[in-house]
Formats: C-alpha cells, structure tokens, sequence
C-alpha cells in the first residue's frame, strides 16, 4: 500500500499545485513516492528533497520528457502503477490531460478533482462547478485521484532530507502526436486561474474601453483581470477572462467583483474566493449575497477613489 | 473525413440546481435540460469542417436516457447527419461513456472524435482522454483553435498559463474548450428538417458493455454557505477592512 504522485514542475521547481497535492495524499497516511518526469530536472529533485514525509523520488529524466504528452507521461505513470494502491495528480491542466488515460489502461474510475479526504475510501469533489458537493465512496483496489490544488495547503520546503532518488529508464511506444510550441500567457500579469488577487469587470463596465478602468485596478494590485459571462459576450473581453461555469472557475484570496450582477453561472466559478469584495450600483444585486465587504455605487466614481486610497 | 460527436444531456447553464432534500442528487425532475455547452462546441465546430469541405460525414452520439434524444435533434437541426442513441441511466460514469464510444468508434470507423472538455453536470473531464487511451489514439484536450493541414491537425489548446500547438495524425481525439468558437442557433427550417434525419438506437447490452458504476455517491449537499458579509460606506472603509481585518491586502 503506498502512494505515487506525478509532479507538476517547471524543470527548475516543483509547481505550488505539486505541494498541494502531497499534503492532500499526506492525509491518507500511506507511504508517499513523487515521479518527476522531465529533460534536465536535477534541481526538482533537489528542491523535492526538501520535502518532508517522502520515501523516494524517481526521476524520469529523458529527451522524450522535455515536452510534456499525455501519450508519453501516462505510459510512465502505467509503467510504475503495479505496485501502488493510490495515483494522485494536481487537478490542473496538465493532471487533467494525462491521468484518465492511465486510468482507462487499467480499468479504474478516476475521482476527479477530490476537495477533501474523509478515509482512504471516502472522497469529497464539488459536481454542478461547485453548486453540489458529493461525497463518494471507492471499493476499487486502487485509486486514481486528482487534486484540486486550493483546497489542501501545500506542503513547506523546509531542510534537505536524505530521501533516495531513483533514476529510471522508460521504454515508451513513441506518440501519434507531436509537440509544435507554446505561447506563455502575457507575463505582465498573474495567470487567472493561480492569482492570489482578481478584478472582474461585468456588463456595468458599459464598453470595451471602459475596461482599462479595471485593468488599471488589477495592474495596481498585481491582479489578473476577470470578467463576466455578460461582459464577454457583449464584447468587452475575450473568451479567456471569463470566470464561470462555463468559464473558469477560481478560488483567489481576493475576488473583486465590478459591475457584476451576480448571475448563477458567474458565481459558480468564483464562490470559492477567501474574501470577495463586490461593487455594484444596484443594492439588490445577487452579488451582494455571496460578497463579504459590498460597496453599493456608481463604479465610475468608486474606482478612481479606490485607486488612490491604495496608493496612499 | 468522417466526424463522431458524442453530445450530453445536462441541466441547462442557466439553471439554478437545486440538491434534493434527501441528498441522494440533483433535482432533474421538470428542470430544463441542454445540451452541454461544451459538446455544442464541438457540434459546431464539426459542422464548420464540414462546411469548409474537410469533413464529409458528422455522427452525433449520445449516451442516457430517453429525453436525450432532444439533444441529438438539436445537434441534427445544427447540421449534424445522422445520431445513435445508446440509452442509459442519467448517472453513468465516465470510463463507462469512454468504453461504450470505444465500441460506437468500432462500428463507425471515424477519422476524428469531437467532444467537449467535460459535461457541466458532474464535471468530471475525463471521457475524452479515457476514449484515447482504450483506442491507443493520440489526444488534443482544451483546444481553443483547430487548423487541419492535409491528414494532420494542428489543435491550439488552453493549459494554465497559456497556450500550447500540438500537431496530431489522424484518427484522433479532441475535447474542445470555450474559445473555440461560438456555436449558432439551430434555423427554424433545419429544427423542421431534423426531424426526418435517421437516429439510431444501440442498447449497451448489444455492444458487451456491463454498466455498473464503480463508485457509490453516499450523500450529495448544498456547499457550505458563505456567511453574509456587510454593506461598507465607503472607498476608505472598504480599504481599511480589506486591510485590517480580511487581510486580504498588505
């Protein structure tokens, strides 16, 4: 009985998503194997080593790794499964990619996207985007699990362990599909789906070029910018800002929500916020019900105010 | 090239669920059911190809219960040929979805394999990875762009942090995202002309698939409510307590 995690990294460090999901397999209390797969990933290896509570690391080092396919990583994973009674990946884009593969292989059904552990046969994931909680039950031998990176606490680094590393050879079918390249999202501001802090702009906003009023917000707070589904399809943003059942959905420290009605697609995906803040003109808005601080007003005078009260 | 789109009945978007009070599920009784918004755009996107000449045939699948056959006469109305009905219980689970499209792939002999990221009902985003592996195809999820290039596709895909290009040999999976497009309305004419398109009914029984869950739900609730929060008077407060007291800014 033990447990094999497959690393989300960056080749230089182990993704905050990672961290989360060993405290989440932590919660299991089985032994804890992390497979790092990768071209050149000593330094995850090491940094992994500063991870408390693990029994090895194994490190997958090899060309075929450099880009990351589902074809290839899920043969990996398959070919090291055998043994353990627990897969477990952080349920990003990338877990999501490459886990329910291995699961078909072996014939499991995978619980996407477990919230909480209640025993090793007990999990909780949110169904609905989150307007549903579902507790399930496993009899299945072995478990395949992803993780919803901000519902566990990421594990600390803290000093060097002597964990063992142990380096493997894969021999792999060679994929059907090939890697052609990636365009990072604009590095000026933090990704949407991991900031800490996001301005979301609604129908209220009025126009695409009142939209620069909440990116200077955001850009002020070191925010990524959200919309609603409203402000998307009236033109104002594209596809990709929006938060929502159909869009993304997020939990950050702080979600500020401007012009926002509070439609029930919208708060699906940004229900899960530590602390909302909502602006809005309208008292009776719904965003009002879920926000912890409302400000009832017109936006326009609201946000220069609030631009220079944080700059004082 | 041939297009199979399997397509899912879920609550409609727009909807409000409600938990049953018993918590065994979701109240589906005389709600107002759609098709996932995220297979109506791969319906789309397949009736584009087809328009722009590089498809030559589009199958929609569905899998669950007698009203699902709404869905297929939408995904027929929308341009769709022809549909398969595969009737099942509304809860069935995905690697049990994956195994029987396995089969429907096997009849149909397919090129290419449309279907949306997840099903916002239980969203589980799994069925179209699992469908690539039990076919040993090679698989684009999240894709927010999709250019064919002679036999192979080019698929830009949505991962966390931008965007990734992937180019695929056919016979091939892709789960579409959001950005792929925004799908149209079905034309009055074409509701009317969906009605005489063929749908096929194929029992799983009849394709040797078993359809026991694997997983028991042992209660469905209401997610935590959030405590109600306060009304604040102005830009200043609403600083200062952001500060002071969520913490939410240094």
């Amino acid at each position: 009985m033990s447990i094999l995690i497959l690393a989300e990294h960056d080749s230089a460090a182990l993704k905050a998503a990672t961290l989360s999901t060993i405290a989440a397999a932590k919660k299991l209390d089985l032994p804890i194997d992390l497979l790092v797969l990768g071209e050149g990933i000593d330094a995850v290896a090491t940094q992994a080593k500063n991870i408390e509570g693990l029994r090895k690391i194994i490190l997958g080092d090899n060309a075929v790794f450099k880009d990351i396919l589902a074809e290839t990583f899920s043969q990996a994973v398959l070919a090291l499964a055998g043994e353990y009674s627990f897969i477990l990946v952080p349920a990003t884009t990338f877990g999501k990619n490459i886990l329910p593969r291995v699961a078909a292989k072996l014939d499991i059904q995978q619980i996407s996207d477990v919230i909480d552990i209640e025993s090793p046969q007990r999990f909780v994931r949110p169904v609905y985007a989150g307007n549903a909680i579902q507790t399930i039950e496993t009899a299945q031998e072995k478990n395949i699990l992803t993780i919803r990176p901000t519902s566990f606490n990421a594990v600390a680094l803290g000093a060097a362990q002597d964990t063992p590393v142990e380096k493997k050879e894969f021999s792999l079918t060679p994929p059907r599909v090939r890697f052609v390249g990636i365009e990072a999202s604009k590095a000026d501001r933090p990704d949407l789906s991991s900031a800490r802090i996001v301005v979301s702009g609604g129908r209220g906003v009025g126009s695409k070029e009142n939209f620069k009023i909440i990116e200077e917000l955001a850009d002020r707070l070191g925010a990524a910018i959200g919309a609603s589904r409203a402000a998307v399809d009236a033109g104002y943003v594209p596809n990709d800002y929006q938060v929502g059942q159909t869009g993304k959905i997020i939990a950050p420290d702080l979600y500020i929500a401007i012009g926002i009605s509070g439609a029930i697609q919208h708060l699906a995906g940004m229900v899960g916020s530590k602390v909302i803040v909502a602006i809005n003109k309208d008292p009776d808005a719904p965003i009002f019900q879920v926000a912890d601080y409302g400000l009832v007003g017109d936006l326009f005078t609201i946000l220069p105010e609030l631009h220079n009260e944080l700059q004082k | 090239m041939k297009i199979l789109i399997p397509v899912k009945r879920v609550i409609d978007y727009n909807v409000k669920i409600r938990v049953k009070s018993d918590q065994s599920g979701v109240e589906l009784d005389n709600v107002k059911m759609a098709m996932n918004p995220f297979d109506e755009i791969a319906v789309e996107e397949a009736v584009r190809l087809k328009e722009q000449g590089k498809a030559t045939e589009l199958v929609a699948v569905t899998i669950g219960p007698a009203g699902a056959v709404e869905q297929l006469r939408t995904a027929l109305a929308l341009g769709v040929d022809r549909a398969i009905h595969v009737p099942a219980d509304a809860m069935i689970e995905p690697l049990n979805v994956a195994k029987i499209l396995a089969k429907i792939v096997e009849k149909e002999n397919p090129d290419l394999v449309l279907l949306g990221k997840q099903a916002i009902d239980d969203d589980a985003n799994q069925t179209g990875q699992m469908l690539a592996a039990l076919l040993d195809w090679p698989q684009a999820t999240f894709a927010s762009k999709i250019e064919m290039n002679g036999g192979d596709f080019s698929v830009t895909r949505e991962i966390d942090g931008g965007l990734e290009t992937l180019s695929l040999t056919l016979p091939a999976i892709i789960t579409t995202d959001l950005r792929l497009n925004t799908p149209r309305y079905a034309a009055l004419p074409n509701i009317m002309k969906a009605r005489q398109k063929p749908i096929e009914s194929i029992t799983p029984d009849s394709l040797g698939i078993a359809l026991q869950n694997r997983l028991t739900v042992i209660k469905v609730t209401e997610p935590g409510k959030r405590k109600s929060g306060i009304k604040v008077a102005d830009v200043a407060e609403l600083v200062r307590r952001l500060k002071e007291e969520a913490k939410a800014l240094s």
